[in-house]
């Protein structure tokens, strides 16, 4: 049982959707997330032990290898797609109550910036890492951000920009979230932004990295 | 056609253009307007922008076409217009750039990932060839794939402004520095990957844009210069990373710092120098004064 969810964890780790994929080369014919997934809940196996020592596992080791550039985006959004295949058998657990998410996680990127690949790459890895995540998009002003705050107490927001010209967004979506409910966090990412603007903005968190993002809501949420 | 390719066979080292979007900006141009848009509703201020490249003293200018293939266009709903508009930036900055200066076609990455099965090669080919053909018919003397960091994006894009143009096609890549130093894309492409891959794939001049600034720049020169000795190298640099200051950003490399890089950067083999993200008239001609007295 334990080595089903070792197997799950290292079909995460090196993005090994289902047996059918060719991905990564040294894994040709072996079973996948999907696969895997599946045989360990057919074997009574907790869907939260899945999450936990399945997937957890996998998405932090390949988080950590990201951060630390032994990988790049590929091989992460390999990752975040054998995760995701894993989910969709976990899902219906989690709606019926009988495995629990860590928290929320709402997430977009700024008003008048269309692009997605980071906030994607956050998205998929919080999930991949126990969350809920609530993806409002591309494009999202302080109002749609505010909705998604109400709709889901106490869940911290993520803001992501790549432009120089939309960061400066931010501030304004940050100062409205926090009024209207306040002790909101907000933690912003994306290739222009740094610590320094993080303060100068009043946002309470930056990571230049998803596994940061993570780190970040385990110390605000779990 | 190739005339700039024979420039560069003489040993000139030439000056391109500088920022475009950063300088729409400054226009009036909103966050979330389309840029591209503006070839067809306010073609005299993007004329503007490559008249004041030129009178900068730059041998060549892009195109406002960056952003101008199906799937950005999409975003604004102008994906039946990609041939029109990009026509349309060519033939500004041919007006701006005249019978002696060079016209570069400029072609952004669509966004959308092969990787992620968001779109097909097939696909990705059929809508840089349907924007090179419109840049062609607008004047264009190159076509310039930019800001690329997908390796098989890069290659789909070269091959089809090679194989339905008489252009002559330019490829280039963003590197960061990555931990210990080397460079890699955000896709995890070095520059000697991207020599080797673009080289094959017919591109004419390849190189890096946008990035950290100009030091950066050297070192990726370098490495491009080692993996092979005779491929013309293009340098588009930012004025640095952008920093925030009172709801403004701004762009620290002033164009006496970017000048000053100007001279290494050339000998590490650089053939065609100009600026990207931050960079403006007053870089360009700094620039320019450097490469005259190389």
């Amino acid at each position: 049982m334990n080595d089903l969810l070792n197997k799950l964890s290292e079909c995460i780790e090196f993005g090994k959707i289902n047996l059918a994929s060719p991905y990564p080369p040294q894994m040709k014919g072996q079973d996948g997330a999907d696969e895997i997934t599946r045989q360990a809940l057919e074997q009574g196996v907790l869907p939260q032990e899945i999450l936990t020592h399945g997937l957890m596992p996998g998405m932090e080791r390949i988080g950590l290898k990201f951060r630390e550039n032994k990988v790049f985006v590929p091989q992460v959004l390999m990752s975040a797609k054998a995760m995701s295949t894993a989910l969709v058998h976990l899902k219906p657990h989690f709606l019926s109550g009988a495995a629990k998410q860590k928290g929320t996680f709402i997430i977009g990127t700024v008003l008048g910036d269309l692009h997605d690949i980071g906030k994607n790459l956050v998205s998929m890895m919080v999930e991949g890492n126990g969350y809920r995540v609530v993806d409002l998009g591309t494009d999202v002003s302080s109002e749609k951000f505010i909705e998604a705050v109400k709709e889901n107490p106490a869940a911290v927001v993520g803001l992501s920009a790549l432009l120089t010209t939309t960061m400066v967004n931010m501030e304004k979506i940050t100062r409205e979230i926090k009024e209207a409910v306040p002790g909101t966090f907000v933690t912003i990412g994306g290739a222009p932004v740094n610590h320094d603007f993080c303060l100068k903005i009043g946002a309470d968190n930056y990571s230049p990295d998803p596994q940061g993002v993570v780190e970040y809501l385990n110390s605000k949420i779990a | 056609m190739k005339k700039i390719i024979q420039e560069i066979n003489k040993g000139k080292v030439l000056v391109s253009d500088g920022a475009w979007g950063t300088f729409l900006q400054q226009k009036g141009l909103k966050p979330g307007d389309c840029p591209e848009e503006w070839n067809i509703t306010r073609p005299s201020d993007v004329f503007d922008i490559a008249n004041s490249y030129i009178e900068a003293g730059a041998h060549m200018v892009e195109t406002n076409s960056f952003g101008a293939n199906y799937f950005k266009l999409k975003n604004y709903k102008l994906e039946g217009r990609v041939y029109e508009i990009n026509k349309a930036a060519a033939q500004i900055s041919r007006q701006a750039a005249g019978a002696d200066h060079f016209v570069l076609g400029s072609v952004g990455p669509t966004g959308k990932m092969l990787i992620m099965e968001e779109v097909t090669e097939s696909a990705l080919y059929d809508a840089f060839k349907e924007q090179s053909l419109a840049l062609e018919a607008g004047g264009a003397d190159a076509i310039v794939i930019e800001t690329m960091t997908d390796m098989d994006e890069a290659r789909i894009a070269v091959r089809a402004a090679k194989e339905n143009t008489a252009c002559a096609v330019f490829c280039t890549m963003t590197f960061d520095k990555i931990i210990g130093g080397e460079f890699r894309t955000m896709m995890g492409i070095s520059p000697t990957e991207m020599t080797q891959t673009l080289v094959q794939a017919g591109a004419d001049v390849i190189g890096a844009n946008c990035g950290n600034g100009m030091a950066d720049m050297i070192g990726i020169v370098k490495e491009i210069r080692k993996s092979n000795a005779q491929i013309p190298i293009l340098v588009h640099a930012n004025a640095g990373l952008p920093q925030y200051h009172e709801g403004e950003t701004s762009f620290p490399e002033t164009p006496d710092d970017m000048a000053a890089n100007v001279r290494e950067i050339a000998a590490a083999g650089a053939n065609i120098i100009g600026g990207c993200c931050g960079t403006t008239p007053g870089h360009i001609a700094k620039v320019g004064e450097v490469v005259k007295n190389l």
